[in-house]
């Protein structure tokens, strides 16, 4: 009998679990709907919230609430003062920078010259580990601190004039550098998140504490959420609205659903599988604007079957852009026909002139002439939604080249890379760029000299070196963009890539909001934005 | 019985460890760059390269790097150290947060299985062959047809977006109501295979000697089905939910994916996609701790449930 009794409880268990826990969340109910004034825009789990540990779009879109830059772009993509007073030089060498008074880190703290050279130093300091540690290497003294155990801690080319001053020494001429000012890495810190010099506090990434309009409210709260409000004493333009809360969604189409129902504010990059419906879904609050992206198809130039830029060249005109662009990518980017995006200063149209017509008979005929390999390969990332379009260009050469051609996923770009690092034959391969910051040197430099960071093509023309160099000690910046086009003409004749489509952000909002920009970072811009 | 549950504790001692053994040589072997993985397109500096090596002894390859690798892993987790993810987050405090959300989601997912899947298959089977049984065979034939990736985003769509009974998402500290709906989605799979086999049992046990027997002596009916068929029905049910409770806790990685629920799933698919590789063996090692209970409890509950069975 006893048994028995127990046997009436056997199946309560759970049924009182779902007791306890309906008692816990009672009166949960109803979505919040607190009329402050925040609005609530969609990002990702950021990886790091210190400035110069953050490259990427989630992270520095709350970076840019927290902090103020020194720079920041006009419509034209020039540098424009903002935290700063002035940017000055008289050799691109010697840089000297002068803040603004008044400005104050949300603790209190007054901003000084102190602030930025301490930050940088503490970027550049190679045991620190930081993402954007290299936005640093053309300052005087960045290789002291370089290495397993480095010979210096602090760069020798800052120093401090005095508390609204200082001078940035390059160890090279640089014309561009106001430019650089502009991005997330620049940003200063104050004295309260270090807990000693050189050290980062244990939880300054919690909870930043920054100079811009906006400062945090409450922590960090991971995978959930990132709160911001107005910071009252901030000098400069203060933002129309009282707060932001940035959400941070693992999947683009759960914001999309949250924005159709006026559950969030601004979603940044509407998925694409919405994209179609998009347009009649929102309406007018379905926007696009430019962005910095680059995607191109890249030669392995090392393989003696695509040495010639003949080849190269013939390939490019069997590519339809205008039609994949239209019927796989609804018109979400744009087809391209240069080596630098339309966002920076010193673009021209059309620079890779006829090859970057569609002609099928011409490119046929170029290509037999040549003697282009009978087989194709297009390799790419299987993780990064890339297969409609390769499959589509493979067709078209297949079609137009009369050559058999097959798209091959690599599961990750990492495995990509590490093939071509091997110089293993992917044949071609799929590339994106994204900007550091507007300047056509980003675009060239990183991407096609012998020695950047990103050539995994093995392109090497010591006439382009010698021309980014000139740019590079250019005594004005248009005199550098003319140097700067020199080079891109010669990429023309190479073709080491062939530039497929640049970026757009496609972004959409809810009814409540109005007035929303996003820039060539993809970063809501904080300031303009209303309620509506 | 104490002494089979301590025998079984022991067991599962050991089963911990083979299953982490293996989720970690899964993970090692199938690591490609974790670093790039990180960085996605862009390229690292040799100086991040160097700090995360040395941080996450990433230089340790081969077979004699993985046991290097895993015994410090397991020292750390005998110290109840779960170890950090690649972007520097103790995996602890990950689990701390997302664990509260997915027991929720849950046991919002298993209540709406036991309520509606077991009722619905007890009152199938006592009216066989009716309308009730025939509807109820379309239905749960339909709810298990459709994938969760297809039926999670339909049910957010058309009761969150087009007709808005629930939020279409649950997000930061989802409340009970904001979770009803994932919980829903992720219990309609459960609950259509709980009905079935409900149904299938009851059917079974109400032709058995003893309720002719319990019939012929006048009892209730109400009492013949709710005392003596359902317990002797509810075993292979019980099985069933043992095993789908570990499940649940799992993660549902796309009902959480889909519902932006901050739960273990939603961390686990991160982790999978970021090749972050402490994070997935820290929340899967958890997960083996998980479904070892759950089968422990079933096993007990059987005893409870049938008398003939003994543990010894």
């Amino acid at each position: 009998m006893r048994v028995r009794r127990l046997a009436a409880w056997a199946a309560l268990p759970l049924a009182v679990t779902l007791g306890l826990t309906a008692c816990g969340s009672g009166g949960g109910g109803g979505s919040a709907d607190d009329s402050d004034a925040a609005v609530r825009i969609e990002i990702a789990e950021p990886q790091h919230l210190v400035p110069t540990n953050t490259n990427e779009t989630s992270g520095s879109q709350v970076l840019s609430a927290l902090f103020s830059p020194l720079v920041d772009y006009d419509d034209a993509n020039k540098p424009h003062e903002v935290a700063a007073e002035k940017v000055t030089t008289s050799d691109n060498k010697v840089w000297t920078i002068k803040l603004k008074p008044g400005y104050t880190f949300h603790n209190g703290e007054k901003v000084t010259a102190d602030n930025y050279i301490d930050a940088w130093n503490y970027g550049a300091y190679a045991p620190n580990g930081q993402n954007s540690s290299y936005f640093f290497e053309k300052v005087a003294g960045y290789d002291d601190l370089q290495g397993e155990s480095p010979k210096a801690t602090t760069m020798s080319g800052l120093k401090k004039v005095d508390d609204l001053t200082f001078t940035v020494t390059l160890s090279q001429p640089y014309v561009d550098f106001k430019s650089m000012l502009g991005y997330t890495a620049f940003y200063p810190l104050p004295k309260a998140a270090f807990s000693a010099p050189g050290v980062l506090a244990e939880g300054y990434e919690q909870s930043p504490i920054g100079q811009g309009p906006f400062k945090m409210k409450g922590n960090w709260q991971h995978d959930a959420k990132v709160e911001v409000e107005r910071y009252d004493a901030f000098p400069g333009q203060q933002p129309k609205v009282g707060g932001v809360e940035f959400r941070i969604y693992q999947q683009p189409t759960a914001a999309y659903a949250d924005v159709l129902s006026d559950n969030l504010d601004v979603i940044k990059t509407i998925p694409t599988e919405n994209l179609s419906t998009a347009a009649t879904d929102l309406g007018d609050r379905f926007q696009q604007s430019p962005a910095s992206s680059l995607q191109v198809l890249a030669f392995p130039t090392f393989q003696e079957e695509f040495s010639k830029p003949e080849v190269r060249k013939a390939i490019s005109m069997a590519i339809d852009r205008d039609e994949i662009t239209k019927s796989i990518f609804k018109d979400s980017q744009q087809p391209a026909r240069s080596f630098v995006s339309p966002v920076v200063a010193g673009y021209r149209e059309n620079t890779i002139g006829t090859a970057g017509a569609f002609d099928p008979v011409k490119a046929k005929a170029m290509y037999e002439a040549a003697g282009g390999p009978k087989k194709i390969e297009l390799s790419y990332n299987g993780d990064g939604g890339h297969k409609d379009w390769i499959d589509a260009t493979c067709n078209q050469l297949k079609a137009n080249l009369g050559v058999d051609c097959v798209g091959t996923a690599e599961p990750k770009f990492a495995d990509l890379l590490t093939k071509l690092k091997q110089k293993q034959p992917v044949g071609l391969f799929r590339m994106g760029w994204v900007m550091d910051y507007p300047s056509m040197e980003n675009y060239l430099g990183p991407l096609y000299s012998t020695t950047g960071s990103s050539n995994y093509y093995g392109y090497s023309n010591p006439e382009f070196d010698k021309l980014l160099a000139e740019g590079a000690r250019a005594a004005t910046e248009d005199e550098a963009i003319k140097k700067y086009q020199a080079a891109e003409d010669l990429l023309a004749q190479d073709m080491p890539v062939i530039p497929l489509r640049y970026g757009q952000n496609n972004f959409g909002h809810s009814t409540k909001v109005k007035n929303v920009h996003v820039d060539l970072f993809d970063r809501v811009d904080l300031l303009k934005i209303e309620r509506a | 019985m104490l002494r089979f549950i301590l025998r079984r504790l022991l067991q599962m001692v050991l089963a911990f460890f083979g299953t982490t053994l293996i989720v970690y040589a899964l993970m090692f072997a199938g690591q490609g760059d974790p670093i790039q993985a990180l960085a996605g397109e862009r390229p690292v500096t040799a100086a991040q390269r160097a700090y995360l090596t040395e941080k996450y002894h990433l230089d340790a390859t081969g077979v004699g790097g993985f046991f290097y690798r895993y015994f410090d892993y397991l020292g750390g987790l005998v110290r109840g150290d779960l170890g950090q993810s690649l972007t520097g987050r103790q995996i602890s405090d990950i689990l701390a947060a997302a664990w509260p959300v997915t027991v929720k989601l849950a046991v919002i997912a298993m209540a709406v299985t036991v309520i509606f899947g077991v009722t619905s298959g007890v009152i199938a089977a006592i009216r066989r062959s009716g309308v009730f049984d025939h509807a109820t065979l379309v239905l749960t034939l339909l709810v298990l047809g459709i994938p969760t990736i297809v039926l999670a985003p339909l049910a957010q769509y058309f009761l969150g977006v087009r007709w808005p009974v629930f939020p279409p998402t649950a997000g930061a500290q989802p409340s009970f109501y904001a979770l009803l709906l994932p919980g829903i989605v992720l219990g309609s799979l459960s609950l259509a295979t709980a009905l079935r086999l409900t149904r299938t049992s009851v059917t079974e046990n109400l032709r058995a000697d003893y309720v002719r027997t319990a019939r012929s002596k006048g009892l209730r009916r109400r009492r013949i089905v709710g005392v003596h068929v359902l317990r002797n029905s509810l075993i292979p049910v019980v099985t069933f939910l043992g095993v789908e409770l570990g499940n649940l806790m799992g993660g549902a990685i796309i009902t959480e994916g889909v519902f932006n629920v901050p739960g273990v799933g939603f961390n686990l698919f991160r982790g999978i996609r970021t090749e972050d590789g402490p994070l997935v063996v820290g929340i899967v090692s958890v997960l083996v701790v998980v479904y070892l209970l759950s089968n422990l409890v079933v096993d007990v509950l059987y005893a409870v449930l049938d008398p003939r069975i003994r543990y010894e």
